[in-house]
């Protein structure tokens, strides 16, 4: 399993992206133009999430001089 | 167009592939914008226009580029051009560079518009719009607030100086965790109301354990 956070925000990244595929093959083939909506909600969301977790992974790597995330396991609260 | 979508899915299914199984995060990132380059060809041949260039803005364009910038903040240091030297050798170039040639290739034979280019009905971008202000209106409004939020976060993460976590015992569970000096909870309840959180002392932890 990988453990770098990079890595792990790539494969969000991908995961968010095959969803907005799938919405987007559902909208051309009953030709909708709701699964382009879908597909522009889902940008938003992909830009907010990969905005808020790179400032997270500058501050895990700031405080823990790591991108393994297995580092950050033992913070809590 | 049917053998330019299966073309353009064979890249981005190589690409996505390449990009989970490379070691080196930039590697993986040169593939990650193929991938998504080759998805924006896909959309384009399923008859969403306006999504692939959306595709190729937002996703190619501004989110690998905060990936590029954060992988370039994380390598600072005496070893970081030499290790930027080793990435930029031409021998990593050539996966993406083939793939990325294939979708060029690709995108001049349908631009040049001897041939149809949809596999399926086109969804004219003035469809979408009009959906996203018609019955969309409110998820428009909720992602705007999303995007200010991750502004608002994204800020904040970003501007905080806080030193480094360390490790040792909470002073109110004995439990071994890792903190932040002016961490609120390590504090305890003995501290004066009003008092600020900086002005506890950074080792009070260790006159308990």
């Amino acid at each position: 399993m990988r453990r770098n956070v990079l890595f792990q925000l790539m494969s969000i990244e991908i995961m968010l992206n095959a969803a907005g595929l799938a919405f987007i093959v559902a909208g051309a083939r009953w030709g909708q133009p709701d699964g382009q909506v879908m597909f522009l909600f889902i940008l938003t969301v992909a830009a907010a999430e990969v905005s808020v977790g790179l400032a997270v992974v500058l501050r895990l790597f700031h405080g823990f001089g790591s991108l393994d995330t297995d580092q950050a396991s033992i913070m809590k609260g | 167009m049917l053998i330019a979508f299966y073309v353009a899915a064979a890249v981005a299914l190589f690409a996505t592939v390449m990009t989970i199984s490379r070691l080196n995060a930039v590697h993986a990132l040169l593939y990650l914008v193929v991938s998504l380059l080759a998805m924006a060809v896909v959309f384009f041949t399923l008859g969403a226009p306006f999504v692939a260039a959306l595709e190729v803005i937002i996703y190619a364009g501004a989110i690998m580029v905060l990936f590029v910038f954060v992988v370039m903040l994380l390598n600072m240091g005496d070893v970081a051009i030499a290790t930027e030297r080793r990435w930029l050798s031409p021998g990593i170039w050539r996966g993406p560079m083939i793939l990325a040639a294939v979708l060029i290739l690709e995108t001049a034979y349908l631009a040049t518009g001897t041939v149809g280019v949809r596999t399926g009905p086109a969804v004219a971008p003035r469809d979408v719009a009009i959906a996203l202000y018609g019955p969309y209106v409110l998820g428009v409004e909720l992602a705007s607030m999303l995007l200010l939020g991750g502004l608002v976060g994204a800020y904040h993460l970003g501007t905080r100086k806080l030193p480094r976590p360390e490790v040792g015992d909470d002073i109110n569970t004995g439990e071994r965790r890792a903190y932040f000096s002016g961490d609120a909870v390590r504090a305890g309840d003995d501290r004066a109301p009003g008092a600020s959180q900086r002005a506890v002392p950074v080792d009070v932890h260790r006159d308990h354990a």
